[in-house]
């Protein structure tokens, strides 16, 4: 049966027992108004909610019943015996009507004419006609007379339905697609449509038949479910304690009946469960009417699609993403979806789909909202990024556009043009996020730009019990949610995997991925001395956490197993310690911590709003969210900081300084069994006379050069921001690294001074290929471009692509280009695109040069005609790609 | 002595004590030499030495969370809570554990002893010299035979908002 249908059977039984209380007692007190107001509230009620589940005939009755109720309150008319039992005769109609809607799931045939003729003659003139005749069980006699009340009735009966049809006063309602807006019964895909307009045409379709709805629910106090949790979750805890005692003794009397225990308490867990899960549909049903006046507000065609609705959660948890849910919906329909003319000149259909799909993943329950609108506008969050402050420029430049999406999560932002009644005033995604991040669930997005966006929620199931994996740090025990742990990693000195250091930072090699590490111990102040630092460098496990998108690993001494939990509330004094979660009884009687993920995250400088590949070695984090570039800061000759981007940075070594020698007056160190000249920073540069001396090593193929510094600093995350270039040689231009005024050093400079030949003369066998830069960083230029020299190539720089397409129209031709993405005025897919039909050089290769490498990029860059996408700081894969692509041609 | 029914938890009175009753009951509790009261109505159970699982980044005052018969109880040292330094002798001590808005506390001294029921005659307000810390969670002072009894005010103990910015 319809959940809709049975509740209200539920309800209305209920409310028609204590009509018939009521209704007596009225008759006793004609003049107690508490008592007819109370009457008059439970028969409006029982009309209203027949309007709206569609159920003509009992609404006809219950109004007709209704109306003589309103007249005795106003005091039209005089309660008396009769009048009493012409209501109780309406409330058996009502009752007559509801038995037959119980066993047919339909409103059966016939009409009630008579009755509500008889009702309204009574609500008109205060006099009985006749004598009550036919009782409520009604023969559908239809005399013609009478008719017309019913249809004055169905015209100003508050719920607006069609009128009824005139020839026919009530008839069995034609089977319409199902409209109400309610929870499917079945996975059925339930369309709504204008719910509003055609719920009175809903119909209930029948399954197998329930014998009594009413007999079979009870109504319960929620709290009563509550504490039945409670007490079933302190339950299991105390039967894993008493199953941790037992373990280990084999013949102990009591492992018979504790696994008897330990049964029924699992299946006890499971039954209280059931009792507070509830479809997730409950929390959609008032979706579709929001949709539709959000239509006809907006003049949009929206298709509210519901796929899913008997997906069963913790009514707890789903309590909780009900705001949540009707918030993002509301967005799709409000922002997503275009209206109707701008869906034409998009090529849309005119109608705009919203779908819900809601499923169960592995303990988790999955929703995603998705709507194939406009997508997320990236222009206009940038815009409104910079003027928030943000970010900057530069730092959105160089971020992928999942990442600049990210910024709708961020407190105060909307992007809709104008404020209308259902959303744009700023106040949204943020609390959205917050709200389902409280209850230890994830939102992902993803949109494409005139495509649509999909919404992911991820949330657990039930809040009550969460499984933990339990692990040492400090001679402490701490619990982290499953959910958050993607993997354990063991880490030692001597094995495949160990933590190395960038300056005191600790990082560790994951499948070619730098994952930043946090040390437990540290960030909880339980040891930070340095031989704890030393002892983690032996041997350390890691547990690798997901926040978000954003992934690090948190070192602790010992990993147990994994345990239920059951999350207890943290007491008040210590709510502000934001790295934990609550806290838990386990197994054995103690007390643990439940370590919060993301208050480690947060807590460590990083970032929720992470790129996919965001997990660059975090020398330092700035705690913003930006796109950085990982740079090398060292001092040679002076004081001042000079940097290099360590991608381009090969080793560090530190020489010995009697292994220096000299030839042709220019000193060399062997290094791996070849020669290596050293170079200095400029010229008047004293280099130590005893002692080791740090040194840069560049590497190109067979050739390495040592630029000697005198001290390494840092290396330091940072946006860079080029902000003075220079003339002098050897310098790219200063910038600001962690707050510090920085030379940026040309390396190519350098290498130049180290090998006359580094650039040019090379064996190349043959003519050089020629490549067009395009990069609007002058920074870029300068890096990359005596690079592909150092490789063999004839490169040619512009500044964008305007420039570029001018070479074309000049008649110049190249083998390949590489572009940037991120330009002023045309950006390289727009780029791209011009070039790909062109007939000069749509046949040359482009590959497209970006600080963000995501597959949503990669596609895009595909689709445009780019043949290849690398990252701007992976010079091998550069000119590994280059030749490749070259070769291909 | 008689028990007086007047008695009323800590939490429902201000800043003095209900001076009405003739008599009032106090569990004691000593550290160092000096003796504590904490009225008995607010006491729900006195506990021996426990395994106690610390908290990182907790205000050193909160010595760490225990288990109670499946509740977790947040353990108080008194002694740092006082500004007293920490006891020389291995002695693990006892806790006395309150209700306090619906959670317990367990406040850790280094000995409880009988419920004392003193007349109300004996009670002094705080003297005005008193340490200003002592101070705010003293209730008043009731003058013994032998020794001067300090009742805790359990509420402001257990107010980490405001002395922070007293004590602090």
């Amino acid at each position: 049966m319809d959940d809709l249908l049975s509740e209200f059977l539920t309800e209305t039984s209920e409310s028609l027992s204590t009509l018939d209380v009521e209704l007596v007692k009225l008759e006793q007190n004609p003049n107690d108004p508490e008592i007819l107001s109370n009457i008059f509230r439970l028969v409006h009620t029982i009309k209203g909610t027949c309007g709206f589940l569609g159920l003509p005939r009992l609404e006809a009755v219950a109004h007709a019943g209704e109306n003589v109720l309103g007249k005795i309150r106003d005091g039209e008319l005089i309660v008396t015996a009769e009048a009493v039992t012409l209501v109780l005769e309406s409330i058996d109609t009502i009752k007559y009507l509801l038995g037959e809607l119980e066993s047919n799931e339909t409103e059966p045939d016939g009409n009630d004419a008579d009755l509500i003729a008889r009702l309204n003659h009574f609500a008109d003139t205060g006099e009985l006609v006749g004598k009550g005749a036919a009782p409520a069980s009604a023969a559908p006699a239809k005399p013609a007379v009478k008719m017309e009340s019913v249809i004055d009735y169905s015209l100003d009966a508050e719920m607006d339905i069609d009128a009824e049809p005139e020839d026919e006063p009530d008839p069995e309602p034609t089977p319409a697609p199902a409209a109400a807006p309610v929870a499917a019964p079945s996975k059925a895909v339930q369309t709504a449509k204008k719910p509003a307009a055609e719920a009175p045409k809903a119909e209930a379709r029948g399954e197998a038949k329930e014998s009594s709805v009413a007999a079979q629910t009870i109504r319960v106090n929620v709290e009563l479910l509550e504490n039945l949790m409670t007490l079933v979750s302190e339950l299991v805890l105390t039967r894993n304690q008493l199953l941790q005692m037992v373990r280990g003794k084999d013949d102990s009397e009591f492992t018979v009946p504790l696994q008897r225990l330990s049964h029924i308490t699992t299946d006890l867990q499971e039954g209280v469960m059931k009792t507070r899960m509830q479809p997730i549909g409950n929390a959609w049903a008032k979706l579709p009417r929001i949709v539709r006046d959000l239509a006809l507000e907006m003049n949009k065609k929206i298709d509210l699609q519901m796929i899913g609705a008997d997906t069963e959660l913790d009514r707890q948890v789903l309590e909780l993403i009900k705001d949540p849910l009707t918030h993002m919906v509301r967005n799709s329909a409000d922002h997503g979806l275009e209206d109707i003319p701008g869906r034409r000149d998009a090529g849309k259909p005119e109608t705009g789909t919203v779908t819900l799909n809601a499923y169960h993943e592995g303990g988790h329950i999955i929703i995603e909202i998705s709507d194939d609108g406009r997508g997320l506008n990236i222009e206009r969050i940038r815009a409104k990024a910079i003027s928030n402050g943000l970010a900057t420029e530069s730092e959105l430049d160089s971020m992928a556009d999942s990442q600049i999406h990210q910024f709708i999560f961020k407190a105060g932002f909307s992007t809709a043009e104008k404020v209308t009644s259902v959303s744009g005033r700023g106040v949204g995604m943020d609390v959205v996020r917050t709200n389902i991040e409280k209850i230890g669930g994830t939102v992902e997005l993803k949109s494409v730009e005139g495509r649509g966006s999909t919404f992911v929620i991820k949330i657990p199931l039930t809040l009550a019990i969460v499984s933990a994996l339990i692990v040492e740090s400090g001679g402490e025990r701490f619990a982290i949610p499953q959910i958050s742990v993607l993997e354990l990693v063991r880490a030692s000195s001597n094995s495949e995997h160990s933590i190395e250091r960038i300056h005191d930072t600790p990082v560790l090699r994951l499948r070619n991925r730098l994952l930043p590490l946090v040390t437990l111990k540290k960030i909880l102040g339980l040891d930070d001395t340095a031989e704890a630092e030393q002892a983690v460098d032996e041997e350390a496990f890691i547990v690798v956490t997901q926040v978000g998108t954003y992934s690090f690993g948190i070192i602790v001494d010992r990993v147990f197993d994994t345990e239920e939990i059951v999350v207890k509330p943290v007491a008040p004094i210590l709510r502000d310690l934001s790295l934990f979660s609550g806290n838990t009884i386990l197994g054995d009687g103690s007390v643990i911590m439940i370590l919060d993920p993301n208050g480690i995250a947060s807590k460590t400088g990083e970032i929720t709003v992470g790129g996919s590949q965001g997990v660059e070695s975090k020398a330092k984090t700035d705690g913003s969210e930006r796109q950085t570039t990982s740079m090398l800061v060292f001092r040679a000759g002076g004081s001042e900081m000079r940097a290099v981007p360590l991608a381009l940075v090969a080793r560090l070594e530190e020489i010995e300084c009697e292994n220096i020698e000299y030839s042709n007056n220019r000193p060399l160190v062997q290094y791996r069994g070849k020669l290596m000249p050293l170079v200095f920073i400029d010229s008047s540069y004293q280099m130590k006379t005893e002692g080791r001396q740090p040194t840069l090593v560049f590497q190109d193929r067979e050739r390495t050069m040592g630029l000697v510094v005198d001290e390494i600093v840092d290396i330091v995350d940072d946006v860079l921001n080029v902000e003075l270039t220079s003339d002098q040689d050897g310098l790219v231009g200063s910038a600001v690294i962690d707050g510090k005024a920085t030379d940026l050093i040309d390396a190519g400079y350098y290498l130049e001074l180290a090998f006359s030949d580094w650039f040019g003369n090379e064996e190349t066998g043959g003519e050089k290929k020629r490549v067009l830069l395009v990069d609007d960083s002058p920074f870029f230029r300068n890096l990359l471009s005596p690079m592909l020299s150092v490789s063999g190539f004839n490169v040619t720089t512009v500044e964008n692509a305007e420039q570029a397409l001018e070479l074309k129209n000049n008649g110049v031709m190249f083998d390949a280009i590489i572009s940037d993405i991120e330009m002023p005025g045309m950006n390289g897919f727009e780029f791209a695109q011009t070039l790909q039909n062109d007939e000069a050089w749509g046949e040359v290769p482009i590959i497209a040069l970006s600080s963000h490498t995501s597959e949503e990029d990669f596609e895009r860059g595909r689709k445009v005609g780019f043949s290849d996408y690398v990252a701007k700081f992976d010079r091998d894969a550069l000119v590994s790609t280059l030749i490749q692509t070259l070769a291909a041609v | 002595m008689s028990m007086t029914k007047a008695l009323v938890p800590s939490h429902d009175r201000m800043n003095a004590l209900d001076l009405g009753g003739s008599a009032k009951d106090f569990v004691t509790a000593s550290i160092g030499k000096q003796l504590f009261g904490i009225p008995v109505l607010t006491v729900q159970d006195v506990l021996g030495p426990q395994r106690i699982t610390r908290i990182p980044l907790a205000p050193p005052e909160v010595a760490g969370s225990l288990n109670l018969r499946g509740r977790i109880v947040t353990a108080i040292d008194v002694r740092k809570r006082l500004g007293l330094r920490d006891r020389e002798d291995k002695n693990p001590g006892m806790s006395i554990v309150v209700d306090q808005g619906g959670e317990l506390y367990s406040l850790m001294v280094d000995q409880v002893g009988e419920v004392l029921s003193v007349p109300q005659s004996a009670f002094e307000q705080n003297p005005a010299t008193l340490d200003p810390r002592w101070r705010e969670f003293s209730d008043g002072i009731f003058r013994l035979e032998k020794t001067l009894l300090v009742i805790l005010d359990v509420n402001r103990l257990l107010d980490f908002t405001s002395s922070v910015k007293q004590a602090g």
